[in-house]
């Protein structure tokens, strides 16, 4: 069992051709990802990698019945690729690609949330569901088959998580990087959700970091909603506090977001915290008994 | 991005928003002329420099005479000014803005930021203005006005009213805010901004509103279709190690500790400072050398981390996702000889092909500790620089 994607979820590459897309997707596919085809406007009807290049989403829709798109296109034209693609009738969409301005995520957030679409990143590593399906551009081979549900905020960070679940042999179910920027098409509580749902998680790893409020949130949601175990970690408790300008940001705050306050939220949704980012194996020992 | 208030005035002037008239000028010469084109018989003159809280610095003054503004010009031009928003050695000042003076009978605070939880544009306002206004939002939070902007549809005049009237204001006063806040959405639309600000919003002797103040911060990711903006950038507001680093890529935040930080990823180089710290060590930076971690960028972030003379020691912290691990590790072993590196280096490996990655490390011959887990770095890192505070 898993959450969003698994051996069957149908995937289509919006930027196929292109270098990133083109890597990625090899990598896919010898993941034994269910590639179907790919979308890059002018090359339809090529072959890339012995699939089908289609003009449009929607043709790639029509033709492959492609349930997921990942895409890889340049930040300037994300917005407009998330657009095509919950237009045509994908349920998830993994944008990678970072540096994508945040008024066109409010848009495409907004839009996406009236058509029950669900958008994961931008500016994330992608979702995989270890041994079924690879959608984006984690390292492949520290995976495990087995029962860990990730969430993480930082690739980088995920990374580290995945290791050392691997390292210890609990494996994971699917791992989620939701991205690091302002406005992420999905935040902790969505995902938290869907691994309290999902009969193959049995505890819950989630990174955090600075900045917003997605981690108090997220203590909250869990307080109410999860009684799987959950281990977490946020980084940058050693953070300066950045030169400002203006007070804005400091009123929409209320002055949350710093570590240690994400830190005592958690606590106290009884979430067990480590400050070390080494210890989350060790940590998710204790509180599941395995 | 942050701009000038002189930068961010001229926006608001294009958007037809009431701003004194005023002219950012670099030399007493030129302030003392600007009186002179300005007219009237008061002017203020204000540093510009990227942070707030520039009254309290004395940044910001009332001068009855063109030789006092020229004197203001002369004495802040080439200082640094240090405000509670700035670090310890402040912001240089390179500009001063002289402006006809305005009869303040009250200060609002008008602001708009992107506000993550609820994904929106969200206008705040309040009829506390200056700079207490961040602990007025602390304490009393029900004086902090707000209006979420729909992204579909943009603001509305009546949420421009809605504030108006919960403000306080009446008469013309209600129109000229409305107009007021439907140019400021519109502004930050058109423009991509992350931030903007107005405070003191302030009502004139005569009952009109003014913008007295402009801060203006724009996305950086943005700056690809806003060229005019991208053309006001001030690198002199800017750390220049940091400003050196960006220019490879490099993600550089200096920090006051002796150990020196590199590694790949934003959240896990924050992960790997706060490992330092937990093992009584003090980090000297922040530095993300991102995804790929070629010799060259290592050998860049080298000599930025070498400038700080506080470094003691370098922890290297690499998870090789898609980058090889023994390439990084060619690539930190031509670094250091290049660099020609003299403090202890403790490098940590993991991911791709990181087995190979140490081997290669530890047949380099220099000095280069290469470590079996992360706590393992930290540990020799701390003990490296001389160990535990």
């Amino acid at each position: 069992m898993s959450i969003l994607i698994d051996q069957d979820t149908r995937v289509i590459c919006q930027g196929f051709t292109g270098s990133q897309g083109t890597f990625h997707s090899e990598q896919a596919i010898a993941y034994s990802t269910k590639m179907v085809g790919g979308v890059t406007p002018g090359k339809g009807g090529q072959t890339h990698l012995d699939l089908p290049v289609f003009n449009t989403v929607a043709e790639a829709v029509a033709e492959t019945q492609a349930q997921a798109s990942v895409i890889y296109v340049p930040a300037a034209f994300c917005k407009d690729s998330i657009l095509e693609a919950a237009n045509a009738g994908i349920e998830l969409i993994v944008c990678i690609t970072e540096g994508v301005p945040t008024l066109d995520m409010l848009d495409a957030k907004v839009k996406c949330d009236e058509l029950g679409v669900r958008l994961i990143g931008p500016n994330c590593p992608g979702v995989i569901t270890p041994g079924q399906s690879k959608i984006g551009i984690m390292p492949a081979d520290i995976h495990l088959p087995g029962k860990v549900g990730i969430v993480s905020r930082s690739g980088t960070l995920t990374y580290e998580a995945v290791k050392q679940t691997t390292d210890v042999g609990y494996g994971q179910s699917t791992c989620v990087g939701i991205g690091g920027d302002p406005i992420p098409g999905s935040h902790f509580i969505d995902i938290l959700g869907l691994f309290q749902e999902d009969r193959g998680t049995e505890a819950i790893v989630m990174i955090g970091e600075i900045g917003g409020t997605a981690e108090e949130e997220a203590a909250e949601f869990i307080r109410t909603n999860v009684t799987k175990p959950v281990v977490s970690y946020i980084a940058g408790v050693t953070a300066p506090k950045g030169k400002r300008m203006g007070h804005a940001g400091a009123i929409i705050s209320g002055g949350k977001g710093t570590a240690d306050e994400k830190f005592a939220a958690l606590e106290a949704a009884g979430v067990r915290t480590v400050r070390s980012l080494a210890d989350i194996g060790a940590a998710l020992t204790e509180v599941t008994g395995w | 991005m942050n701009l000038h208030e002189y930068q961010g005035k001229a926006l608001f002037a294009d958007y037809g928003l009431p701003v004194s008239t005023g002219h950012a000028v670099d030399s007493a010469e030129a302030a003392i002329k600007a009186t002179n084109d300005i007219g009237g018989e008061r002017w203020v003159v204000k540093a510009q420099v990227h942070a707030g809280g520039r009254g309290k610095a004395g940044g910001v003054k009332l001068a009855d005479t063109p030789e006092a503004v020229g004197e203001f010009a002369a004495h802040w031009l080439g200082q640094r000014l240090v405000t509670y928003q700035t670090d310890a050695s402040g912001q240089p000042v390179s500009r001063i803005l002289v402006e006809s003076c305005t009869d303040i009978a009250d200060e609002l605070y008008l602001g708009a930021v992107v506000d993550r939880a609820s994904r929106r544009i969200v206008f705040m306002a309040s009829t506390e203005g200056g700079v207490e206004i961040e602990k007025v939002a602390e304490e009393t939070p029900e004086k902090i006005l707000k209006a979420e902007i729909d992204p579909l549809v943009g603001a509305q005049p009546f949420q421009g009213r809605d504030l108006a009237f919960r403000l306080g204001l009446s008469g013309a006063q209600v129109n000229e805010f409305v107009t007021i806040f439907m140019s400021l959405a519109k502004l930050f639309a058109d423009k991509d901004l992350a931030l903007i600000e107005v405070n003191p919003l302030v009502i004139t002797d005569e009952g009109s509103l003014h913008c007295l103040d402009a801060k203006v911060v724009v996305d950086s990711n943005a700056l690809f279709r806003q060229p005019e903006l991208e053309a006001m950038h001030d690198p002199s507001q800017e750390d220049e190690r940091e400003a050196h680093a960006a220019r490879w890529d490099l993600n550089y935040v200096a920090l006051d500790g002796s150990i020196g930080c590199m590694v790949n990823g934003a959240g896990l180089a924050m992960g790997t400072m706060d490992i330092v710290k937990l093992h009584g060590g003090a980090p000297a930076n922040f530095l993300d050398v991102g995804g790929g971690a070629t010799k060259e960028r290592v050998t860049e972030a080298f000599k930025i981390i070498l400038s700080d003379e506080n470094v003691k020691a370098v922890l290297i912290n690499i998870f090789g996702g898609i980058v090889r691990c023994d390439l990084i590790a060619e690539g930190v072993i031509g670094a250091v000889e290049e660099v020609g590196v003299d403090v202890p280096v403790v490098v940590r490996l993991e991911g791709n092909n990181a087995a190979l990655g140490r081997k290669v490390l530890a047949g380099s011959g220099l000095n280069i500790q290469a470590a079996e887990s992360l706590t393992d770095a930290a540990q020799k890192v701390v003990a490296a620089a001389g160990g535990a505070s």
